[in-house]
């Protein structure tokens, strides 16, 4: 299932992550796994509920170092759900570990009542999400979890952009008294945080300053948009770049401090560009009375095009090329307007 | 407490149960009268629970998968003294927290549940909290027999029997009816014994309205690394003569009259009990 996916970044992305020297970093998914395993060692009661999937999940050393602690369902995402919410409401805090693309449609309905409506401490942890499944097609896809979150509910909702992040969420959500949705990919990311870099749910995290536009992103599409910014700066534009990586709740306060800052907002996600992070913000900034030139870049509502997720990336624009073009357009098509 | 006091407790449930559906205008008619036994015996004589160790990590833990039953769980659970049973007046009211279903808001409620097929794998989840903790504590759920055709109930009974959870009850409440009519002519679940026992379950039979025999089966040690299915047959409507084995009162609330005639039928079962008793 894993052939080394094709880089996501051009060489042009490449040279500019260099020019900003930004280091490689390792898939989210890894750390995550490595995050989880560091806090489990620390707390017995910190338990990985896998439905077949501690491969794809990296939780192979979690399962030889702590075997009483990663328990096995099989292909049984509803029973993976389920059995994760009676551990947490027995006094566990459990990790149920699947493929977004599973874990958010087939076992919805046990999320949405087993975990969020009886309020237990159980965290969903969405992995290889949105599209980062490429080539294998639609039904590995999850481009529908955010917005089904979004609408239930009682459930925070993390999508980190880079490793970072990643360790920061997953110890946040080991600590969370509610449950929590976390969702990552699995190609390796950049490190977009400096060593004073900090997170707290809930609290956007500016990653460049700017006020000629505004790139609101979340999870595997913020380097993109980083990347993006880089690029608009050698033209004079100084774009603004916020890491939302809590889609749920959102920083209402981030989002209309753009709107209100910035001559334009974009927003980037690898989700529809139906009911996730575009149409949140569309609604905040809507109903605190703004109208910046807005627009909401992720997969279109149609039948997703094949390919690799690079592939995907390009063809939607959601490379720092297809970000930089979207914004030079957005910019161009309001000044014309004035 | 003796069988008789028990026998009468079940005949004031099913009294509790009706006022309590005929008052809010809606409620599961058939499937709680079919499961107040089995309900009457867990709480009076088996589960070790009380609204003092609501929070005790060792109490053991009732899950009600056929949520819709849940008038026959409120009435039980103020009997136990869980809360006081004047609340349950607000019964489907605005903002009472005694809805259609059970939710943890309600004391002594484990999980929220309603949605079928959704208690086995959480109860699952339970019994496996407690085989980590080595804690003695038992698990028990209730299903329904229309509610088997959720395929979450496979999963789950195969993940039981995998782990050995000889800490796990899920008791059936094989009243043969849904809301449909018939289980076999739905979707035939038989034989659903044979079913749970190719999945490593000891299996037992029962008849689910037999107090003594109903306390013998749920007090017996486990099989050791076997979960148990209890196969309790009942009838659904049980108590009430014009509701019994007719599907229609699956969700049916009864008029003022059927009230009064089903009242009159229970309080005539009283009579009888204690002249059984004399």
């Amino acid at each position: 299932m894993s052939a080394p996916a094709p880089s996501m970044f051009s060489p042009d992305a490449r040279a500019t992550a260099e020019r900003l020297g930004l280091s490689l970093g390792k898939p989210n998914l890894e750390a995550f796994a490595e995050t989880l395993l560091e806090l489990a060692r620390h707390d017995r009661n910190i338990v990985a509920v896998t439905s077949d999937s501690r491969g794809s999940g990296k939780l192979v050393p979690f399962g030889q170092a702590l075997p009483r602690q990663l328990i096995e369902v099989g292909i049984a995402e509803q029973n993976l759900v389920g059995i994760s919410a009676g551990l947490a409401a027995a006094g566990k805090k459990s990790f149920a570990v699947s493929p977004a693309c599973f874990l958010t449609a087939r076992a919805l309905e046990q999320i949405k009542n087993d975990v969020c409506y009886s309020d237990v401490r159980a965290v969903m942890v969405g992995i290889s999400a949105g599209v980062s499944y490429g080539a294998l097609g639609s039904t590995h896809h999850s481009l529908h979890d955010l917005a089904a979150l979004r609408a239930i509910h009682n459930i925070t909702v993390l999508a980190p952009a880079d490793n970072f992040e990643t360790r920061e969420a997953v110890r946040a959500a080991a600590h969370a008294e509610h449950p929590v949705y976390l969702r990552f990919g699995k190609a390796p990311m950049y490190g977009l945080h400096g060593p004073d870099a900090e997170f707290k749910i809930g609290r956007a995290v500016t990653l460049r300053d700017g006020d000629d536009l505004a790139f609101i992103a979340t999870g595997e599409t913020v380097v993109h948009s980083v990347l993006a910014a880089a690029k608009l700066a050698e033209d004079g534009m100084n774009c603004r770049v916020l890491s939302m990586h809590t889609v749920k709740p959102l920083d209402v306060q981030a989002v209309i401090k753009a709107a209100k800052e910035c001559r334009a907002v974009i927003t980037v996600e690898e989700h529809s560009v139906h009911g996730g992070l575009g149409e949140a913000c569309a609604a905040i900034i809507l109903h605190a009375g703004l109208s910046p030139p807005f627009r909401i870049i992720g997969i279109p509502d149609e039948e997703t095009v094949t390919g690799s997720q690079a592939d995907i990336f390009r063809h939607y624009g959601m490379t720092m090329e297809g970000l930089a073009a979207a914004a030079r357009d957005i910019l161009r098509r309001a000044e014309v307007a004035v | 407490m003796t069988d008789h006091e028990l026998r009468l407790k079940s005949i004031r449930y099913r009294r509790d149960v009706l006022r309590s559906i005929a008052r809010a205008g809606a409620g599961h008619t058939g499937g709680s009268l079919s499961c107040v036994d089995i309900l009457n015996v867990l709480y009076n004589r088996v589960l070790r629970v009380s609204p003092q160790t609501l929070e005790d990590p060792l109490r053991d833990r009732y899950v009600q998968s056929k949520g819709h039953s849940v008038e026959a769980l409120y009435v039980v659970l103020a009997d136990r003294g869980f809360f006081p049973a004047a609340q349950l007046e607000t019964l489907c009211q605005y903002r009472s927290p005694f809805v259609g279903h059970p939710t943890r808001k309600v004391p002594g409620i484990e999980m929220n549940t309603g949605a079928l097929g959704h208690g086995l794998p959480i109860c699952v989840g339970m019994a496996l909290a407690g085989k980590l903790d080595d804690a003695p504590y038992r698990v028990f759920t209730l299903l329904g027999d229309g509610e088997l055709a959720e395929g979450s109930n496979w999963e789950a009974a195969m993940a039981a029997a995998h782990y050995k959870l000889d800490n796990l009850t899920a008791i059936l409440d094989h009243n043969t009816l849904q809301i449909t009519g018939h289980t076999r002519d739905v979707c035939c679940n038989e034989p659903v014994d044979e079913k749970f026992l190719s999945f490593g379950w000891a299996v037992r039979m029962v008849d689910g309205h037999d107090l003594a025999a109903l306390t013998e089966v749920l007090q017996a040690p486990a099989e050791p690394g076997k979960p148990t299915c209890i196969i309790a047959n009942t009838i659904k409507g049980r108590g009430v003569s014009f509701m019994e084995n007719v599907a229609k009162w699956h969700h049916g609330v009864p008029s003022d009259a059927e009230l009064e005639l089903a009242l009159a039928e229970l309080e005539q079962a009283v009579g009888e009990q204690a002249e059984a008793q004399a």
